[in-house]
């Protein structure tokens, strides 16, 4: 009853929120709160497209469902990976400014 | 207009203020817990789209998990920003107008997709919410067994990975 727009539209909205969050902050934990918000308008879009392909076949499908859990593991990944190297950065430096973390700056 | 719909505006706008909130806020661990609520939005948009199962995983893994490592994080940390001075960096003029365009492409886009107005209606399930054919295709060697396992092979090296960064006791005492 919902049209797909809507999913399509509202999901684009939550990455381009996310995309700013990611471009603007200063806060490396705060970057990653953007990616956050980012991988979960991708899993919107897919599951979006999973019922809407599983409409016009008249059947459930699972392959984009397998897609999401793929999805959501990479996540918990890159989230725990990710916070792991800030704590790390912030041993060494006592900082958490992405801007200081410039050691690989060519 | 169906209740149905009414839920999904209400629930995704919800969702939207609460991530302009995350991106905007000034004090970090605000920001953790507007995440949260956003999070919540997006598992009610998973049950709108029938699949209840991801919902529930949603709140389990972002909610449960993901959430509380971020609050950990942001506890730990949070002595060095207290809050004082600017939160955003210099080019976030650039960074807004950077993601509105790109919001009006991607809308650009899609407007000229035929299916656009399709109407998603309820798919005849076989089982319940499909869970049964999910884990099925799981574990079948000619579905997804490969990338399940894949999967898996990733979560313990991101585990071994998160324990060696974090962990380095030994080597700051030598």
């Amino acid at each position: 009853m919902i049209p797909i727009s809507w999913y399509l539209i509202f999901s684009a909205a939550l990455f381009c929120i996310g995309l700013y969050g990611v471009l603007s902050r200063k806060n490396s934990v705060a970057i990653l709160m953007g990616v956050e918000l980012m991988l979960n308008s991708a899993s919107i879009n897919l599951l979006a497209f999973w019922h809407y392909y599983s409409q016009i076949r008249q059947a459930p499908q699972m392959d984009s469902q397998v897609f999401v859990i793929v999805v959501f593991a990479v996540a918990a990944a890159e989230t725990a990976v990710g916070l792991a190297l800030i704590i790390s950065a912030y041993r060494k430096r006592q900082s958490v400014v992405a801007n200081d973390l410039s050691e690989l700056k060519g | 207009m169906t209740s149905l719909q009414i839920i999904f505006l209400v629930v995704a706008a919800l969702t939207l203020v609460s991530a302009c909130l995350v991106v905007m806020t000034r004090r970090i661990m605000h920001a953790a817990l507007w995440l949260v609520l956003s999070l919540m939005g997006v598992a009610m948009v998973y049950a709108t789209l029938q699949s209840g199962f991801f919902a529930v995983v949603q709140v389990l893994v972002y909610i449960g998990a993901i959430s509380t490592l971020i609050i950990f994080a942001v506890m730990m940390t949070r002595n060095v920003m207290e809050d004082v001075g600017p939160q955003s960096n210099r080019g976030w003029g650039l960074a807004l107008v950077g993601s509105a365009v790109l919001f009006g492409g991607i809308c650009g886009v899609l407007l000229t997709w035929n299916g656009m107005q399709t109407a998603l209606i309820e798919i005849p399930a076989v089982n319940g919410e499909n869970i049964q054919m999910l884990g099925l295709s799981l574990v079948d060697p000619m579905g997804f067994l490969i990338p399940f396992e894949v999967a898996s092979v990733l979560l313990l090296a991101a585990m071994v990975a998160a324990i060696f960064l974090t962990g380095d006791i030994k080597r700051s005492r030598s």
